[in-house]
């Protein structure tokens, strides 16, 4: 059984459709990139992936349990902006990490040290342990999303969800960021979906690069229908223009 | 070059903001003179000297009868019905804000009741708090609490609500439950808003606390105002009245120092 499993899925605002029939199967440990011109509901679905929101039809179903109804640590997330607490210092942000799922908020004292060494382990590892002290704000924009996803790792999520992490980086922080990624990938195994509005990127990242796009157009009425996967490439051979569409594509498939 | 664009040097500034201060000063001290010329016996303005003569009596010598001073008692008291009042809206308005702006069950309930509440004149409630809650402590105390807190819910309630979605979701997939979001992550974030909050409300709070004590008390600094007024008392008055007003500025000064050295973080945003 694939780890996760899209079935017919839509979701509305007040009855204005966003996303339609979605229909996706992702193995455990596949990197799915997912692209789209703006405002075609990607966000939307990485919405609905983290069960910050719920499907108005269909379901997502993440290891054969009861589609959730709520965030929980199972799924982590990186958003492009305000994903790292501004009132916690650097060090506290990964430490809050482990400390967040106790019933206060807070690890007693005995365990908080332990908490603080294996935080300054994964700052060694990031590249931040010089800033363990500062606040994110002193942070520049790569520094910043590197202590996200550091974070996000921190609780051990099986589905790591990336929403334009990187859109918000200049070219050359944008680099380092993909080695960094590809590395932290290497060393766990997760499986990653990254919403990115650069092809080259999804494709460079991804095993595979899904496309949102709408089927269907009504010319006098350009919200009267939603997106949906159009295209399922296979990115692992080198991506442009080396992509191949899966054999067994996801795009219309009847139900 | 534009006025809008031209910046005062530093020695001008401080000059300008001077300014002012100088010359309501100067104001006072010729008009207080021009009177005093022609009627010596004169209480209205007092001179400056007189001023400083009776402040410095008020606050070393004691009273006739208990030898009490006056001064440091009536300030002991008004501050304590200050703090308490003003201390109090702050905690509800700190524990009602994360409740109107974290959970949708309590903004649906309790959202338009506060608003209804913020439009309630205060001082109407007046009469109404001296007959519930008698002439002693608590009705002064209400009055200020009443008068701020619902300032205090909205304020709290809209600054919580606008801390980023993203954070209170990050929050949530590290396995944070709701009271663990308002405790580590709403919480320390609005505080410096509290504060921030409550600076503005100690104008308003000194209003509410002068007008209690000036109709029903026997100690205080609104109390002595309104009593001495009966004999003209200005020198007495305009003392209390630069006391209260140094009394206001340093509430203001110590709630932002508080807020630098408890919240660096926030420094940026505020
Ligand atoms: N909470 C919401 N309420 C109503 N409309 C929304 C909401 N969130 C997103 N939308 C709309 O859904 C569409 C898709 O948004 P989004 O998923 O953010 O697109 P993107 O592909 O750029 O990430 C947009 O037209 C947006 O206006
Ligand atoms: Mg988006």
């Amino acid at each position: 059984m694939s780890l996760v499993q899209v079935r017919n899925l839509f979701k509305t605002y007040e009855g204005r459709p966003i996303l339609e029939r979605v229909n996706l199967d992702v193995e455990e440990g596949e990197f799915i990139s997912i692209v789209g011109a703006s405002g075609c509901g990607k966000s939307t679905f990485l919405r609905l992936l983290l069960a910050e929101e719920l499907p108005s039809r269909g379901e997502i179903i993440v290891d054969d349990a009861p589609p959730a109804v709520e965030p929980s640590p199972q799924r982590g997330v990186v958003f492009q902006r305000y994903s790292v607490f501004p009132h916690m210092s650097v060090r506290d942000n990964l430490v809050a990490a482990e400390a967040f799922a106790t019933p206060f908020g807070r690890l007693p004292r005995a365990k908080r040290a332990a908490a603080r060494e294996r935080a300054m382990a994964t700052l060694e590892r990031i590249g931040l342990a010089h800033m363990a002290d500062a606040f994110p704000a002193a942070l520049s924009g790569g520094m910043q999303q590197r202590l996200a996803i550091g974070q996000a790792l921190t609780a051990k999520p099986r589905i790591l969800l990336l929403d334009e992490p990187f859109g918000a980086l200049d070219p050359g922080t944008r680099i380092s960021m993909h080695e960094f990624l590809s590395e932290l990938r290497a060393e766990t195994p997760m499986t990653v979906f990254m919403v990115s509005h650069d092809l080259e990127e999804a494709f460079k990242l991804g095993d595979r690069v899904i496309v949102f796009d709408k089927t269907r157009w009504d010319p006098t009425d350009p919200t009267a229908f939603g997106a949906t996967i159009t295209y399922d490439f296979d990115a692992r051979d080198g991506g442009i223009p080396f992509q191949r569409i899966k054999e067994e594509t996801h795009v219309l498939r009847p139900h | 070059m534009r006025w809008i664009n031209r910046k005062p040097a530093r020695p001008l500034a401080v000059l300008l903001a001077a300014l002012p201060f100088v010359a309501l000063l100067l104001a006072y001290m010729v008009a207080s003179d021009l009177r005093l010329a022609a009627n010596p016996a004169d209480k209205l303005l007092p001179a400056p000297s007189t001023i400083m003569e009776t402040a410095q009596r008020l606050m070393t010598e004691g009273d006739r009868r208990t030898g009490r001073i006056l001064f440091w008692h009536d300030t002991a008291k008004s501050l304590e019905r200050l703090a308490l009042g003003v201390g109090l809206a702050g905690l509800a308005g700190i524990t009602f804000g994360l409740l109107i702006g974290l959970l949708p069950h309590a903004r649906a309930m309790l959202g338009g009741f506060v608003a209804a509440l913020s439009l309630v004149p205060p001082l109407a409630l007046l009469p109404i708090l001296f007959i519930v809650f008698g002439l002693g402590e608590a009705s002064k105390i209400m009055l200020i609490f009443i008068g701020i807190t619902p300032f205090l819910i909205r304020d709290m309630a809209s600054r919580t609500a606008e801390i980023p979605r993203e954070q209170l979701v990050k929050a949530q997939t590290l396995g944070a439950s709701s009271l663990v979001v308002a405790l580590r992550v709403a919480l320390p974030q609005i505080m410096p808003r509290l504060i921030q909050a409550l600076r503005l409300s100690l104008g308003p709070a000194w209003l509410f606390l002068i007008a209690a004590e000036a109709i029903a008390s026997d100690l205080g600094l609104g109390y002595r105002i309104f009593l001495v007024r009966r004999y003209l008392a200005m020198d007495v008055i305009l003392t209390y009245v630069i006391w209260i007003t140094v009394l206001a500025y340093l509430m203001d000064w110590a709630l932002r120092a508080l807020s630098r050295r408890a919240y660096p973080w926030a420094e940026t945003n505020l």
